[in-house]
């Protein structure tokens, strides 16, 4: 055993293929980790004179939480109003191409879907303020006739349709490729014999469906829906393009007077930004950086915790 | 309850696909019926097509007559997802839903014609099926546990109990003991031995001992050719089939001179 470990251990009779190898995949890793640590620190560094900055810079609030707190509150509900709406799409779109359509027509779908996924944001933003906004203004009006009693509906409805819900509508589409690409990856993954199984026992396709295919698939719709939920947090373009933002706290959906986003609103601020309101507008990104990074971790316990296989 | 099986005629195609031709065989009630034969030579597909089951494939259509109990299953009329609630499947693996309790997967399928028993009723009829299937004293303290945390030998016989609780007319099984050790298969063997009484068994196996072993009948398939689509060569009782079969084919088969 012995004399064993030491030749094959020995590191000079040893490929050189082998240690250069993991050198690279090491230094690989350790460049994303590197690039990570460098944004942290740069947003730490730049951003601990924006958390004490006077009124001033911080476009009349008195304190740094009064200021990030409605941009916080205006990200937090754009991005899941867009899973509100993505989501459910998704799932139905995803178990279309996998279990629904014919073949050929799934393939169609899958395409189409993908091509959302190449569109640039600002084109979405374009599409946002010319067209989605102007074109959802009578639906706004309805609702706002007829369902007012719901505070969402609440008005004065937007005259122009730049609202938070068109944002998170636009947000749903942009979103909406990479939930139905996993989900569609999981539910093609689910077991066919157990969906022979189901099938044997006299369940029809949508029965199936619900005994098979959503549970096996659950992890991996909930983890899809998070790294959606990751990109709705941090668009920037099409969101400070489609929102008439005026920086308050509502759950007014449709009406004139909006949040606005911790992207949108460096993008719309930062140009025009000196001295101290610099670093106030890098604190709120380290704000939003710490947001995303929150999702993801819970996206990722939570693949974790129920991995694949689907076993409660 | 009494079912008995008439194929007339039968052709199965996968898309253009001929791939069983022209069998034509009478399965009787309350006995077991083996279907032997090489690999490839259709006779998972001819079993599928007794309940409707190799449409799940996309393309797959048959030509010809299944009639069970006077109601032919390939009527325009007939709803293949009716047919399946009536002739139970069990598979070459076993595939409780990995999802369920054991209780639960031997519940599945009475949820699914939607008279769900409620409380002790389920209860009730969940013990009767896992005694069917042979279970009920293994599992009778964890029936709240996965049914993936069973045995392979256990999982297949909760297929089966999963199989017996809508309490078909047929029970159709394709190769299912070829994932089980040979203790698991002796259980199977002899469930199948008390199944017999209450249903028609059809079952493929690789097996010619088991097939010996189990059935009354039993159906030699082979394939015409290389190329060609799989037929029926004969069907016997099984003690005459394994002494003196009609067919020369059969004989080489058998007796392991494959030609």
């Amino acid at each position: 055993m012995n004399s064993l470990v030491r030749t094959s251990g020995s590191p000079r009779k040893r490929s050189l293929g082998d240690p250069a190898f993991a050198g690279l995949t090491r230094s690989a890793a350790l460049a994303i980790l590197v690039a990570l640590a460098g944004v942290a620190v740069f947003l730490t560094i730049e951003g601990i004179p924006g958390f004490t900055a006077p009124a001033d810079a911080l476009a009349g609030h008195t304190t740094f939480l009064g200021y990030v707190w409605p941009l916080v509150f205006g990200t937090v509900l754009a991005a899941v109003l867009a899973l509100v709406i993505a989501v459910p799409l998704s799932v139905a779109l995803a178990l279309a191409v996998s279990h629904v359509a014919p073949p050929r027509v799934a393939t169609g779908i899958a395409y189409v879907v993908d091509l959302l996924a190449a569109v640039p944001s600002v084109v979405y933003g374009l599409w946002g303020i010319g067209f989605l906004g102007p074109q959802l203004v009578p639906l706004y009006r309805w609702l706002n006739a007829h369902a007012a009693w719901i505070p969402f509906f609440a008005g004065p409805v937007s005259t122009t349709g730049r609202t938070i819900l068109t944002a998170g509508l636009v947000l749903a589409v942009m979103v909406m490729p990479i939930i139905t690409a996993i989900t569609r990856e999981v539910f093609a993954r689910s077991p066919r014999l157990t969906e022979e199984a189901a099938l044997a026992l006299g369940a029809t396709r949508w029965e199936m469906i619900r005994m098979v295919v959503l549970p096996h698939g659950r992890s991996g719709v909930v983890s899809a829906a998070m790294l959606g939920l990751g990109r709705a947090l941090g668009e920037t373009m099409a969101v400070a393009m489609v929102l008439s933002a005026s920086g308050v706290v509502t759950f007014h959906l449709i009406s004139s007077t909006n949040p606005s986003t911790i992207a949108a609103n460096i993008a719309l601020t930062f140009a025009d930004a000196t001295g101290l309101q610099v670093n106030a507008l890098i604190a709120t990104g380290l704000v939003l950086f710490v947001l995303t990074l929150l999702v993801n971790m819970a996206a990722r316990a939570i693949v974790v915790r129920s991995a694949p296989g689907g076993r409660p | 309850m009494a079912t008995s099986i008439d194929v007339s005629d039968l052709d199965v195609y996968y898309g253009d696909f001929l791939a069983v031709q022209g069998v034509t065989m009478t399965i009787p009630a309350r006995s077991v019926t083996a279907l032997i034969g090489p690999s490839g030579c259709g006779k998972s597909t001819f079993l599928r097509t007794l309940n409707r089951m190799h449409e799940v494939v996309p393309g797959a259509h048959v030509e010809g007559k299944v009639v069970v109990d006077g109601q032919s299953l390939y009527d325009s009329a007939v709803d293949p997802v009716e047919v399946r609630r009536h002739i139970g499947m069990v598979f070459q693996r076993p595939n409780p839903f990995p999802t369920m309790s054991i209780r639960d997967n031997v519940l599945s399928g009475l949820r699914l014609n939607g008279n769900a028993p409620k409380g002790d009723q389920a209860d009730e009829v969940a013990e009767k099926a896992l005694r069917g299937a042979n279970l009920w004293d293994e599992v009778k303290d964890r029936l709240g546990k996965p049914g993936m945390s069973l045995s392979g030998g256990q999982q297949q016989r909760l297929c089966i109990a999963r199989a017996i609780a809508v309490e078909p007319q047929v029970l159709l099984m394709d190769e299912p003991c070829s994932a089980l050790d040979p203790i698991s298969t002796s259980a199977i063997e002899d469930l199948i031995d008390e199944l017999r009484y209450d249903y028609a068994i059809v079952i493929v196996t690789h097996n010619m001992q088991q097939a010996a072993r189990v059935s009354e009948n039993t159906a030699f398939f082979n394939l015409a050719g290389p190329g060609m689509p799989g037929r029926l060569v004969e069907m016997s009782p099984t003690r005459k089939m394994f002494t003196k079969p009609d067919d020369p084919a059969t004989e080489a088969y058998i007796s392991g001179r494959f030609g």
